[in-house]
């Protein structure tokens, strides 16, 4: 097995210009284009292969004909990854950060190895994670998120073989739905649970969104629901109360739709619910936060460079706000010409020209975030979960324990220290917003910064051994 | 439970990678994660949760849930679905005798 730490890679003559942590869409457009320009970057990410999730495995589909069903937008990814390999940026891929300090340093685990590492600049693009779906029996083996799903057949061109079932809202159900069926998954039921109002909400913000990119966003979204009506998939609407069922796996999804209860055999649920910032990271190194209250999620303020409240810390990706994987690449892009700049590498001015491009592709992205946003809001089950659901599944807390803590007027930490959720191997992540999303609603207030959870090291739970073996710090 | 695509026409696949899963040789392709192998080769729950006991399997697919842990070649409590599969690996999760807790 290779070297787990390259000395040239931990110590490089010079030291690290910009480390970008996350090889997506935003951290590989960085990340070449700050090698582009002479620096020295190095881009560290947990996944074995390039791409985040939006374009796993995008590096071997070329050699799989079957991956075609994918669409024409996964294999966008193709160019991206092999401009990145022939940038010259150094990459260290199954590597995890589980520690960052102002300065810039960082601690990251690799192989079972620790080492500091240390740069000029961080430009964190850890992207989104799904936003958790506290519904009964969530913790069933055989229930998965909608992005784990689409992960194996990405990755390992894998489908479900059994009865399907995909539940939830937002754009990824829809596109994986029409996956899974080009796939050849038995889908038994669709369960959309966006309700009809939201679709008046979202009008008044029609005309934003048929600006820019807005209508290629839009037929697309079409395009796949008109897909799979042909595809004679069952679709039931405004679905509300889903429980999942079974014994030591999923057998069945309970529902209500079309003012009746409904039963479906099931032997993969794929939920979805939207997607949020991986937040930890941020919160880790002390970025301040502010509350989205269109997306429902705390997200780290930045500047017009994705320069975040730390000196030397950008962001940029969804893991600062949901902008999708075309806007990543341009948010990467202003993040790596805010660095250069920094660094003195580009003259301001020929920054500015530079990211105004950057920055006007953006907004052609973003301009049909806000009707989408208000179309596929999180459902009610996951603002308001009932009492039953496991909140944190790591340590096994139910939404009521935390209700009845949030009632008396518990923040999140203080539950948090009562309960114990949040403090297994996951960190908080699958329970946090939910916990933030109790208290909201048990105070009748939108949440404030502080309503989540204290991030602290280690981000990744780390044997005791591999923190004795870390080489002793320099200074 | 989960089955791999038919290979198109040129697929340059091949399940050259061979690993065990709780003691039993089970065929991976390049590129696969060791919790793809777990699920293409039958298998769903991988693990018990810490505090009642009950059977948990991956959940997100990219190192988020931590759901996945299993011991890989002596070693507890790793993610398996940001492992990628290689041969000779020694996979144990839950029913071989592997740990499913992460080690803090």
């Amino acid at each position: 097995m290779a070297e787990p730490w390259p000395e040239a890679l931990v110590e490089p003559e010079g030291g690290w210009d910009a480390i970008v942590v996350g090889a997506g869409p935003a951290g590989l457009a960085a990340a070449t284009l700050l090698a582009q320009h002479g620096a020295r970057a190095l881009v560290l990410d947990e996944q074995p292969e390039p791409g985040g999730q939006i374009y796993r495995g995008i590096e071997r589909a070329r050699q799989r004909p079957e991956a075609g069903l994918l669409g024409k937008d996964y294999f966008h990814g193709a160019a991206l990854v092999q401009a990145f390999r022939e940038s010259g940026a150094a990459y260290l891929p199954e590597t995890g950060v589980w520690n960052m300090t102002r300065g810039v340093r960082l601690h990251a685990s690799r192989m079972g190895e620790s080492r500091e590492l240390r740069a000029r600049a961080l430009i964190l693009a850890v992207g989104a994670i799904e936003r958790p779906v506290p519904l009964p029996g969530w913790t069933l083996p055989g229930v998965m998120t909608a992005g784990a799903v689409q992960i194996l057949l990405k990755s390992a061109m894998l489908r479900a073989d059994m009865p399907l079932v995909i539940a939830g809202s937002g754009p990824l159900l829809y596109l994986l739905a029409r996956q899974c069926y080009a796939a050849g998954a038995p889908i038994t039921g669709l369960l959309d649970t966006s309700s009809r109002e939201n679709l008046w909400h979202a009008l008044k913000h029609l005309p934003r969104a048929l600006r820019g990119k807005g209508p290629s966003y839009l037929m697309k979204g079409i395009g796949m629901m008109l897909g799979l009506r042909r595809a004679g998939i069952p679709v039931f609407r405004a679905v509300s109360n889903i429980e999942l069922r079974g014994h030591d796996r999923v057998e069945a999804v309970g529902f209500d739709a079309g003012g009746k209860r409904h039963l479906l055999p099931a032997g993969i649920v794929a939920l979805h619910e939207g997607v949020i910032p991986h937040q930890n990271a941020a919160r880790l190194i002390g970025c301040d936060q502010v509350w989205d209250r269109l997306q429902h999620v705390f997200r780290p303020v930045t500047d017009e460079w994705r320069l975040t409240s730390i000196p030397g810390v950008f962001m940029a990706g969804d893991a600062a706000g949901i902008v999708g994987a075309r806007g990543a690449e341009h948010q990467g892009r202003i993040a790596a010409l805010g660095v250069l700049r920094d660094l003195g590498r580009l003259e301001v001015a020929q920054a500015e020209q530079l990211a105004g491009k950057e920055r006007r592709e953006l907004l052609g992205h973003a301009a049909v975030r806000p009707f989408l946003d208000r179309l596929y809001p999180p459902s009610r089950q996951v603002l308001r979960p009932a009492d039953a659901a496991t909140a944190c599944r790591c340590e096994e807390v139910t939404v009521g324990a935390v209700r009845e803590l949030a009632g008396r007027g518990y923040g999140a930490n203080q539950i948090k220290a009562e309960l114990r959720c949040g403090m297994g191997p996951c960190q908080g992540r699958l329970c946090g917003p939910t916990v933030t999303a109790i208290i909201s609603a048990a105070r009748g207030a939108a949440p404030e910064a502080a309503d989540y959870y204290s991030i602290r090291p280690p981000l990744k739970p780390l044997a005791m051994s591999e923190l004795a073996s870390l080489p002793a710090g320099r200074d | 439970m989960f089955a791999r695509l038919e290979a198109g026409p040129g697929d340059e696949h091949d399940e050259a990678i061979t690993l065990t899963v709780d003691g039993v040789p089970v065929a991976a392709r390049h590129g696969d994660t060791v919790a793809a192998v777990l699920f293409a080769s039958g298998r769903l729950a991988v693990r018990m949760s810490a505090v009642s006991g009950s059977p948990r399997a991956p959940y997100c697919m990219m190192g988020v849930c931590f759901e996945c842990l299993v011991t890989i070649d002596g070693r507890a409590g790793v993610q398996a679905c940001m492992t990628a599969a290689a041969s000779g690996m020694d996979v144990r999760t839950a029913q071989g005798g592997g740990h499913g807790r992460a080690l803090a």
